[in-house]
């Protein structure tokens, strides 16, 4: 009775004050929106600058090769002197150079293979291992095509498939996007509880709060379920631009998303309350909840990086970044389907999560009243 | 003029210092950020759990598992019998990638024909997928040459590495952190600078005191400003003797451009903190623009894979712009043409956001 009572105070406020709301609502748009087109790892047009000293049919096919690569663009460049300036400024990201070399080596067997050269700038070494991948497939697409021509084949070959299950066409948006849901549900769910409760202590309308009538756990509870509605609403939103603005495919159940959802909000809400009792002070409480939730669940959950590729002790600092159960689970949903093996311990891990900071806030606010 | 602005800023240090929290929360974080963030960062695969599911008795199908299983790339922890179990491992996350070796490959091999062999990866991460892909065509290529020697020789890439001969992921993502860190610093300073006085009230009390609204500004812009450069620098330093990431730049160019460019992540807190009313809502936009911001910039993935109207947005961000400068002088000299390119967008985005700035207090005055 009493617990209705305050969600209807709780109702009020939120809808008194828009931040509530623009937090549930506008940040999900926003955040997913930039982040969803902004972090894309398919690689499209690397600017190669190519120098060929090689005769003109041997060099046109060869750029044509490499130009039919829908990841590269090439550019002719007339000097390894002007290839190199280009690099320097950063105007192309790599650089082939055919020698004069090339040609006649090719053509016969000889002690040393016909080498090309490439020089990428490996400042963002992901990117520069993709392009010399790439280039290294456009060269032997042309040199497959050169010796069928002449019917010189080799026919012993190794011919190695690749079969990408749950996400064929290696789209990078398909596991992006689930894990900034994650990211984005951290931070709406931390600050929704986390600026409002530092405002109440700040101002000393908590204490009054806390002397009425009402128990401590009934303010907390009616306080979390409000924002729990708001963070149900900002999720299924999530969800929707997932699968709708970005194309990602939804297999999964949407039991398991509610139980996933339902756990994490408890954790993310529960530690903005956390936060906010412990500083009091609401440049504390917002510097403390921005370090806890956007960086954390942007590189330690999985979400970008590979947590298995990760030196050892760190994957163990993962273990208490809940959003990483959160992305593994929201990943497997959207691409591979309902697979409880993946579901379950982590369904666990953010139950733990959960269970621990909502026990903490108890605490710390108990112990804030004496 | 220059004491009452000096008095202004003392007092907006002396707020920041004296509370024990406040100290902590603007010192630790970066310290603790820097390493964990800067080891988390690699998009590399190593060790990647592969399960074999080889129908061939050959010694060659064993040989080339055995070259996957030497590889750094590669660990090989399961083998399979039927499609089945290769088909659960992968959903359970088990191994990420299976090689599937035919019944007649070794015969195949032996007998100079063309033999096939499958790849199946687990592309939910796509990125991971494509770089065992590559890993795996070039253990793949080497097996071939060694079992036909002086077919057809293929075409040898040699490949050189500028700036990043090693391809260190931490040399990718410091130069970034410098920018990301200090960036969240200042406009989470800033930001709630002029919100906070404006929910205590106060900010009437300083718009009665002698001070011009420009004076206020700068007032409330310094703070940030050197909150901001000091976490930048707890980054450097940590990166050049912890990471030992080499500095081929000019460091004094460097600090200068980090002064523009903490002056721009200032103007923008300042801007949304003079659009807010309360703290909550300054810390709302902060949360709703560090993110796109930090994005956008490149920090995490490249400019050039964003479709074209999100580049465009991209080009007000001023964390791009200081993002090609500390990667250029960090790990190449980078002209100082390159350098001034990059330079002056971010004066002007902090020329504009103080400007909004300004009108906003000078509003409240009259």
């Amino acid at each position: 009775m009493r617990l209705r009572g305050l969600m209807r105070k709780e109702i009020r406020h939120v809808l008194r004050d828009p931040s509530a709301i623009l937090i549930a609502f506008l940040m999900p748009i926003v955040l997913l929106l930039t982040n969803g087109f902004g972090i894309s790892l398919d690689a499209s047009e690397m600017k190669l600058a190519v120098v060929i000293a090689a005769p003109e049919e041997t060099a046109r096919g060869m750029l044509q090769a490499l130009d039919a690569s829908p990841y590269l663009a090439v550019q002719r460049a007339l000097s390894t002197h002007d290839g190199e300036q280009a690099m320097i400024a950063g105007r192309v990201r790599g650089m082939l150079v055919v020698r004069d070399d090339f040609s006649p080596r090719l053509s016969r067997v000889t002690r040393w293979p016909a080498a090309v050269q490439l020089v990428v700038n490996a400042t963002d070494p992901n990117t520069a291992r993709v392009m010399e991948s790439y280039v290294s497939s456009a060269l032997q697409v042309w040199r497959t095509g050169q010796l069928t021509e002449k019917r010189a084949l080799p026919n012993a070959r190794i011919d190695l498939q690749y079969r990408d299950w749950f996400n064929p066409e290696l789209r990078s948006a398909d596991f992006i996007v689930p894990g900034i849901i994650a990211m984005v549900m951290t931070m709406a769910g931390t600050l929704l509880t986390a600026s409002g409760v530092s405002r109440e202590w700040e101002q000393g309308t908590m204490e009054s709060m806390l002397a009425s009538p009402a128990r401590m756990v009934e303010l907390i509870l009616a306080r979390l379920l409000t924002n729990f509605g708001l963070g149900i609403g900002s999720m299924l939103l999530s969800v929707l631009i997932a699968t709708v603005v970005f194309d990602v495919p939804f297999r999964g159940g949407f039991l398991a998303l509610a139980a996933a959802v339902s756990l994490f909000l408890m954790f993310a809400l529960g530690l903005g309350l956390f936060i906010s009792t412990l500083s009091r002070n609401q440049f504390v409480a917002g510097q403390l909840s921005f370090l806890t939730t956007m960086m954390p669940a942007m590189m330690l959950s999985g979400m970008l990086f590979d947590i298995s590729a990760m030196p050892h002790w760190l994957q163990v600092v993962t273990f208490f970044v809940p959003a990483r159960y959160l992305v593994s689970i929201l990943q497997t949903l959207f691409l591979a389907g309902d697979v409880w093996g993946v579901i379950i311990p982590n369904l666990a891990g953010l139950a733990v999560a959960a269970v621990v900071t909502l026990s903490a806030t108890v605490l710390v606010t108990r112990r804030r009243l004496d | 003029m220059l004491r009452r602005v000096f008095a202004l800023i003392m007092k907006e240090l002396v707020g920041l210092w004296k509370d024990p929290k406040t100290r902590m929360v603007i010192l630790v974080p970066p310290m603790v950020q820097v390493v964990i963030f800067a080891y988390a960062a690699t998009y590399d695969v190593t060790h990647v759990p592969l399960g074999t599911w080889n129908d061939d008795a050959g010694a060659q199908s064993a040989e080339l598992i055995r070259r996957f299983d030497g590889s750094p790339a590669f660990a090989v922890t399961e083998s399979f019998a039927a499609p089945e179990q290769a088909r659960a491992a992968l959903d359970a996350k088990r191994v990420a990638v299976v090689l599937h070796v035919p019944q007649d490959f070794s015969s195949d091999v032996l007998a100079g024909r063309t033999a096939h062999a499958q790849l199946l990866l687990d592309a939910r991460r796509s990125n991971s997928a494509l770089m065992a892909q590559g890993y795996a065509a070039s253990i793949v290529a080497s097996f071939a040459q060694d079992m036909h020697p002086g077919r057809s020789p293929p075409i040898v890439l040699l490949t050189r590495d500028w700036f990043n001969p090693m391809l260190e992921s931490t040399w990718f993502i410091l130069p970034g952190l410098v920018c990301v860190l200090s960036l969240i610093m200042s406009l989470l300073v800033s930001a709630l600078s002029l919100a906070r006085e404006r929910e205590l009230g106060t900010f009437e009390q300083l718009l009665v005191t002698p001070l011009r609204p420009a004076e206020i500004l700068v007032g409330k812009a310094l703070p940030g400003i050197i909150v901001g450069l000091i976490n930048a620098n707890i980054v450097i330093i940590a990166a050049l003797l912890w990471f030992r990431l080499p500095f081929h730049g000019d460091l004094l160019l460097f600090e200068a451009m980090l002064l523009l460019y903490t002056l721009s992540g200032v103007g923008i807190g300042l801007a949304l903190s003079s659009f807010a009313r309360t703290q909550q809502q300054a810390m709302l936009g902060v949360f709703v623009f560090a993110s796109p911001m930090i994005v956008l910039s490149g920090f995490a993935a490249p400019i050039e894979n964003m479709p074209r109207i999100v580049e465009l947005i991209g080009r007000i961000d001023p964390v791009r712009y200081m993002l090609v400068i500390a990667r250029g002088l960090f790990l190449q000299d980078m002209p100082l043409r390159v350098v001034l390119e990059q330079a002056w967008p971010m004066a002007l985005i902090a020329a504009t956001m103080l400007t909004v700035a300004g009108f906003a207090v000078r509003r409240a005055l009259s």
